[in-house]
């Protein structure tokens, strides 16, 4: 089945470095097919804009099937694009019409500095991670794996959370650019799995102190993280992570 | 120069044990005394820096992603085996090995497949121990399922997700160490060059990706674990980022690159649908357990799949191969689909698909199962394509997945340079000419996890390592040469893209390089080539500047290690006219045609030495001896 070609339009955040001031730019891109995706179209733009020795736009990507997280920009005003549970990367072109004109932004919040054009620096979620999203186990110091019994319900629910690919769409999307979703999913993992509870108020106590040192907003129950979480992580990890803070503190 | 391959002595179940026993061991005050560089944060990577953080080394942990967390690893999707025998199926530490040696077509050591088994245990109660989300049963024990060239079902899983899963366990403990201190992180940065020193790996210089600087860092030891080179095919199911200048710029400094022509095509891929796509977007093999593989028996049958008779469909893995079925290794499952689109019975657009049918599974344990069991795999399938799975059979085609060549290194995963380790898919060392399914992450993980902790320390050990800084000759030359090279790229300003070369060289590999290759198309290949790279070298154009972020420049640098590699790629093809597992010379096939080896002339690893840009490689080999194992023909009838 032959597909009808598009004209897309694009306003683009252009800005030199982290220090520079940024502005939107305008394009158009021609012979777009919809089952494109919408990296591959920018590809087309970057290809453009180097015939015509101007300077490629740069983005985040890398496995371009909706699993690294490294991709993400913020398409007409939400994050990773009008299709839910999907990533930037998986968005293909037959989301949009003909003629239409799509906006590009990078992710905005204090914890994510711009680095350049639409690539941000998102360390601050690794320095979170680092202060206790692991559980302590020194190689080669485990038990057998079938000592540690878990009910399928914990299992699956476990999963469900430690689906986040850490793209930061959820911070991008909440008014307070909170951390609280991405925070939660790791202790929500942890919380239901017999190996993370030795751990779990230290965990919790560091980690969102953590958060807190990285600038990121406090949670007021917006809701817009799970709307635009390319994994459908549920809302309930904050639920979640706040019971753990409450133990952590009468404990 | 003769290889050593450094195989213990003792039986084949005795050789690690032993081999652990004998080599020297570091007081644990003193490892803090040693600085080693890893580079790499995927399964291998991140596990080596986590578990040698944690002995008390120093490491510095390099990754060109803005997390160690996005490594490609992460986008393994089915599993990795283990010899447990949870279910009970006759499994063993024995049966895994057999298998994998096997399916490698016999061209892999056995002591290191045997090892790879032994550890495949331990590497499950590591990753249940971190969190790992294992798929549990309703008694709240570890499933399994089965993978193509096994008859027991040894693979565990999480989801379709299980390299994420494994890898973000890898990340954690690596993410602990950096916390305390014993591993300091240097994501955004591509190593550009390895440092030799004294004929010791002793540095690297990196570029930051984001400010454009060149730096140069020195250490008593390097690891590579930087994944394989399939991104020189243009398209495959590899992370865009994901290249090979780390270990094509150590082979140009001397370290040997073993069976450079050994490539896995992947037989479950999304079939490509036009010229704009930037890459192949694979669907885990474990869709093969319930999934039926067929075309119509006709050619040119253009009808939709649902209107197509029982009787006029060809279900031929299971016509051939009654035993195996749809489960046989992907070698072989790939050669068979382009087989049958050859013949004009390809299905889709452009002819160039085979169905994967899901109708039977689903009236046999309902859509429900089956969506719990794929359901991710089925969401991204109509993502892409834009139809349905469980209502019309998917499209499926092979695609570059995998590269079993990589840097030849001993059984202590050092490669001829002393000081440069070489972890996971970057080594040439465990899967022999094939690698069966879910065994990717396990050699990743038995790599950094439980063989580098032990062999480090006995070459830090036990080596006269001397005092060096980043003042010495030979880093002032690395650096200056890489920044004369990336001017170079800049500044030529031709008529071509680093994209469009990239799509030219990748074609090349393709075309002669790819599914089955033969002596006449291999010649070509060797021609086109060196031709394509001077062109390259004349007439590429290349944006921006290199004091910033660049990810043109990054490319073109990848690009141009490309248009070497693939002429190394070739050439080993060219020279092995014997067909093994993914390497498929046409020349040599049975009556049925299977591959056809041919154990008298090349039961030998193919380690090639980079003697300069314009001259040919030499040639080393390294034996293979079998001991425990017969080589036989590969039969999955």
């Amino acid at each position: 089945m032959e597909k009808k070609n598009m004209t897309i339009h694009l306003k683009i955040w252009r800005q030199k470095d982290s220090l520079a001031k940024g502005r939107f730019v305008s394009y158009t891109v021609d012979d777009v097919n919809p089952d494109m995706s919408f990296l591959e179209m920018l590809d087309i733009l970057n290809e453009k804009l180097i015939r015509q020795n101007e300077e490629p736009l740069e983005f985040d990507n890398d496995c371009r099937e909706g699993i690294c997280g490294m991709c993400g920009v913020v398409i007409n005003g939400t994050a990773h694009g009008p299709r839910r549970g999907t990533t930037t990367c998986e968005l293909r072109m037959r989301e949009f019409r003909d003629g239409d004109t799509i906006v590009v932004e990078p992710w905005r919040a204090k914890g994510f500095p711009v680095l350049k054009d639409l690539v941000v620096d998102r360390s601050a979620f690794d320095r979170i991670i680092s202060k206790g999203g692991y559980i302590t186990i020194r190689t080669g110091s485990a038990p057998e794996a079938s000592a540690i019994h878990v009910p399928k319900e914990n299992a699956d629910l476990a999963m469900d959370y430690a689906a986040c690919i850490g793209c930061g769409a959820c911070v991008a999307a909440c008014p307070n650019a909170s951390a609280a979703l991405f925070v939660g999913a790791k202790i929500s993992q942890f919380a239901l799995l017999p190996q993370g509870h030795p751990e779990a108020i230290r965990r919790v106590e560091r980690m969102t102190a953590q958060m807190d040192t990285e600038k990121f907003g406090a949670c007021s129950n917006h809701g817009e993280c799970e709307a635009v979480c390319p994994k459908k992580i549920s809302i309930t990890a904050i639920a979640r992570m706040r019971r753990e803070y409450w133990k952590a503190l009468v404990a | 120069m003769t290889l050593n391959s450094k195989i213990p002595g003792g039986s084949l179940a005795q050789k690690w044990d032993n081999h652990k026993f004998e080599m020297n061991v570091i007081n644990p005050v003193n490892k803090r005394k040693f600085q080693l560089i890893v580079v790499g944060t995927g399964l291998a990577g991140a596990s080596a820096a986590a578990s040698l953080g944690e002995l008390g080394y120093n490491v510095m942990n390099f990754c060109i992603q803005d997390s160690p967390r996005r490594a490609h690893s992460i986008g393994a999707q089915g599993g990795i085996n283990a010899a447990k025998n949870y279910p009970n199926d006759g499994d063993s530490i024995w049966r895994l090995f057999y298998d994998t040696i096997k399916g490698g077509d016999y061209r892999a050591r056995e002591a290191n497949v045997y090892r790879l088994a032994q550890v495949s245990n331990n590497i499950i109660d590591q990753c249940v121990a971190q969190g790992v989300p294992f798929a549990r049963e309703y008694g709240g024990l570890l499933a399994n399922r089965s993978f193509g060239g096994a008859l027991v079902a040894r693979t565990f899983y999480a989801r379709g997700q299980t390299g994420q899963q494994l890898l973000l366990g890898a990340y954690s403990s690596l993410m602990h160490q950096v916390d305390e201190g014993m591993v300091r992180l240097f994501p955004r940065h591509e190593m550009v060059d390895l440092v030799i020193v004294d004929g010791k790996a002793r540095g690297i210089v990196t570029r930051n990706l984001v400010t454009g600087a060149y730096d140069t860092f020195v250490a008593d030891a390097v690891i590579l674990a930087t994944g394989g080179y399939g991104t020189a095919y243009y398209l495959s199911t590899l992370a865009t980022n994901s290249n090979a200048a780390a270990i094509w710029r150590a082979h140009k400094k001397g370290a040997f690159f073993g069976n450079p022509c050994f490539v896995q095509i992947h037989p479950t891929c999304i079939p490509r649908s036009g010229d704009y796509q930037s890459k192949l977007t694979l669907m885990s093999e474990s869709l093969r357990n319930d999934g039926r593989v067929w075309v119509p028996k006709n050619k040119g049958d253009k009808r939709p799949p649902n209107e197509i008779p029982e009787e006029e469909r060809d279900y031929y893995l299971e016509r051939k191969y009654p035993t195996f079925g749809n489960m046989v290794p992907r070698d072989v499952a790939s050669r068979n689909a382009k087989a049958v689109c050859d013949e004009g019975r390809g299905v889709g657009d452009t002819g160039l698909a085979v169905y994967l049918d899901f109708s039977d599974a689903i009236k046999r344990f309902g859509q429900a199962t089956i969506e719990e069991k794929y359901g991710n795999l089925f969401e991204m399938y109509k993502l892409i394509t834009d139809e349905d799975g469980y209502e019309v059979p998917m499209r499926i085609f092979p695609a570059v997945h995998y590269t079993m060549g990589g840097l030849w290194v001993d059984y202590n995963l050092m490669s001829n340079l002393p000081g440069l380790y070489v972890l996971g898919e970057a080594n040439f060392s465990d899967h022999g000419a094939n690698r069966l399914g879910a065994s990717a992450l396990m050699q990743g993980l038995s790599d950094g996890y439980f063989v580098i902790p032990y062999t480090i320390g006995d070459y830090l050990a036990g080596t006269n390592l001397q005092k060096v800084t980043e003042d010495h000759d030979s880093f002032k030359e690395a650096i200056s040469d890489v920044k004369a090279r990336d001017e170079k790229l800049l500044s030529m300003n031709g008529s071509r893209t680093v994209k469009e070369f990239h799509r030219e060289i990748g074609n090349i590999l393709w075309n002669y390089v790819g599914m089955s290759r033969d002596k006449e198309g291999l010649k070509q290949a060797l021609q086109k080539i060196p031709q394509l790279r001077d062109e390259f070298w004349q007439d590429v154009k290349v944006a921006g500047r290199a004091d910033t972020l660049n990810k043109n420049l990054e490319f073109a640098g990848r690009v141009a290690d490309y248009m070497e590699l693939a002429e190394l790629m070739a050439y080993d093809a060219l020279h092995r006219t014997e067909s093994c597992g993914g390497h498929f010379r046409e020349e040599s096939q049975t009556k049925e045609g299977e591959a056809l080896r041919d154990d008298e002339n090349f039961t030998y690893v193919a380690a090639w030495e980079f003697k300069g840009t314009d001259k040919k490689w030499e040639l080393h080999k390294e034996p293979l001896i079998f001991e425990n194992v017969t080589p036989v023909q590969r039969s999955y009838k």
